[in-house]
């Protein structure tokens, strides 16, 4: 009973806050890097060195007056940040944090659940969050965000190819849709995907980029094209959750991306004795370690590139990264036939 | 106890809502959309015997009635568009250019 | 026990559903009833241990196929209701009868059939490897190989056909 309600049930909330409060906070990472990149020094008045401009954010937006369009649908129109949302969170329920620890005399693996299509499963959840950002357009009832809407929703789903693509060549390499199995597959192999699959891992972090709506692919929430994109009409904590959504999805790809590519719990150099020490470092702070570096550089290349047309977008992804990503799986499966 | 049998039920009736929805709405796409229902519950039989004869052929079978679900879908929205751009309606009742 | 309830809730809420998207007269709110009918179809092939189907049924029939619908509808959404005009030789009230005399039909057929002996099918032989995605993978592989070539060849054809027939000029 314990082991099969209580523990699942006490990781789910453990899970979802520490989710939460993260993407709180990268509201505050965020502007701070920006801030440093373009040499100031960002928000600094809210407590000390601005550490609690997050709360502050939260309570401005919940106390702001929730406007709905006349003629939007509304239940469509509430629907719409939610389905945003909640793929965002649940797929969590798949990430490993760690391997196995010892808590107070009780075995207890440190990811919510290990189903073995626990890939598949992240890759489903993912293409269910584009209706969010159609059904905010249409629900806005008004032409720009309808606009801006197709126009986000048809790149999400062009990025989805390509990034799908590299996922199933990591598959190839590790013998397993399980992401706990993939992370063991890097422990027995003792190296990281990322350098087996170099060219996968970086077309899987431009469609992330993509995936997200981030920078230099955030054209269709951008104040300057179609006046703010398929949250126009979204005012107070709708607005919030939208804006939450998309740091939420960008926490997942770092997630995945860490749990694919770069070793998951591993710590660097696993089968070099001489690295030793670096075993003082629990597992799951080597995972957040890893996820923190790709959300920072995240960041930093918000920061620095300029936008991509949408014309230029789509013809990056159609042309350049579904042909490269096939050409990878092809060789993949070449080397992996024939070395194996 | 669920017995296959159960299945089959949900399927047929799954079944007799997309021919009523078929046979009844005049918007086109609904009428797609309720083949999309046909095909589901073929496939819910399928996986159900699948389950039962511990046999994984029933599920390569739904894989495939997916995959030309999928192809059909593309294929008839498509015409759906084209027909749209020349006669500016999606009520089948009023698609009969090639009526006497 | 559990697995009684779990499938009564399911199956109500897909028939449930499946009411809905037909009879909604708002397109884009039927389309919505669609996609969670699928995601409780989905629900459904887990409790019948199929994970790999549920996953890919949620991928490819939730997240491609009804999107594709949910494009459509929004760029042929019209002012006026596209039920406005209706064939005087239509006969909705005699094909609803017909098809709910089906439905009692097959019912009666199910049920009867239920309470027979059945013929004896012969299971499948045991394969190679375990686990629901590598069977059904290794099925793909050996056995059905020259359907899922087919099967790749039909969805290129029907991705060129959509393509040629949505677009403006050739």
């Amino acid at each position: 009973m314990i082991d099969t309600v209580v523990i699942p049930l006490l990781k789910i909330v453990i899970v979802l806050n520490a989710t939460l409060v993260g993407v709180t906070y990268m509201v505050l990472l965020e502007r701070k890097v920006i801030a440093w990149a373009q040499s100031r020094l960002g928000p600094m008045r809210v407590g000390p060195y601005g550490i609690l401009q997050p709360i502050a954010d939260a309570v401005k937006l919940m106390i702001k007056e929730d406007i709905t369009p006349v003629r939007a649908d509304k239940w469509v129109f509430t629907a719409a940040p939610i389905i945003s949302m909640v793929p965002a969170l649940i797929v969590y329920a798949v990430i490993p944090f760690g391997p196995e620890v010892n808590l107070f005399g009780r075995q207890v693996s440190l990811y919510v659940t290990d189903i073995n299509v626990g890939l598949l499963y992240v890759v489903s959840v993912a293409s269910v969050g584009v209706y969010g950002i159609i059904l905010a357009g249409y629900a806005s009832n008004s032409k720009y965000p309808l606009l801006a809407s197709l126009r986000a929703s048809a790149q999400l789903i062009s990025y989805e190819v390509a990034v799908t693509l590299t996922l199933v060549s990591v598959i190839l390499m590790a013998g397993t849709l399980s992401m706990v199995g993939i992370v063991r597959a890097q422990e027995a192999g003792h190296v990281w995907f990322a350098f087996v699959q170099p060219i996968a891992f970086g077309i899987f972090f431009i469609g992330g980029l993509a995936e997200t709506n981030r920078a230099p692919f955030d054209l269709p929430e951008a104040e300057q094209e179609l006046t703010g994109g398929f949250h126009t009409e979204y005012s107070g904590m709708r607005f919030a959750l939208f804006f939450l959504a998309e740091y939420a999805n960008m926490i997942v790809v770092s997630s995945v991306a860490t749990t694919l590519f770069l070793g998951g719990w591993l710590r660097p150099f696993p089968n070099v004795a001489a690295l030793g020490f670096l075993d003082f470092v629990p597992a799951w702070m080597w995972f957040l370690i890893k996820s923190f570096v790709f959300l920072y550089i995240f960041i930093w290349v918000r920061a620095t590139l300029p936008r991509y047309r949408y014309d230029q977008l789509m013809r990056l992804g159609w042309k350049f990264l579904i042909p490269l990503a096939i050409a990878n799986l092809v060789l993949t499966g070449i080397v992996k036939v024939m070395l194996l | 106890m669920i017995t296959p049998t159960h299945y089959m039920l949900l399927s047929a009736a799954l079944f007799v809502i997309g021919v009523i929805g078929v046979m009844a709405r005049r918007n086109i796409i609904i009428i797609f959309m309720s083949i999309e229902l046909i095909l589901n519950a073929v496939n819910i039989n399928l996986i159900a015997f699948s389950a039962q004869l511990q046999n994984a052929i029933g599920q390569v079978f739904a894989i495939f009635v997916i995959a030309v679900a999928a192809a059909e879908a593309a294929v008839g929205l498509g015409i759906i568009l084209a027909f749209y751009r020349n006669k500016e309606t999606v009520n089948i009742d009023e698609m009969n250019l090639m009526r006497w | 026990m559990a697995e009684a309830i779990a499938f009564y809730v399911i199956a109500a809420f897909i028939l449930g559903f499946a009411v809905l998207v037909v009879s909604t007269k708002d397109t884009v709110h039927s389309v919505l009833f669609l996609v969670l009918d699928f995601l409780f179809v989905a629900a459904l092939y887990v409790l019948l241990q199929a994970p790999f189907l549920a996953a890919i049924q949620v991928l490819v029939y939730a997240g491609g196929i009804v999107v594709l619908y949910l494009f459509v509808v929004m760029l042929v959404n019209l002012k006026r209701p596209p039920e406005a005009h209706q064939d005087p030789h239509r006969r909705t009230k005699l094909g609803l009868g017909l098809a709910a005399a089906v439905l009692l039909e097959l019912g009666a057929i199910l049920v009867y059939t239920s309470t027979r002996p059945g013929t004896p099918v012969a299971a499948g032989g045991t394969l190679p490897v375990t686990g629901n995605t590598e069977q059904v993978g290794w099925l793909l592989y050996t056995n059905y190989l020259i359907p899922f070539e087919i099967a790749s060849m039909l969805l290129l054809v029907a991705m060129i056909g959509a393509i040629v027939l949505a677009k403006r000029e050739l």
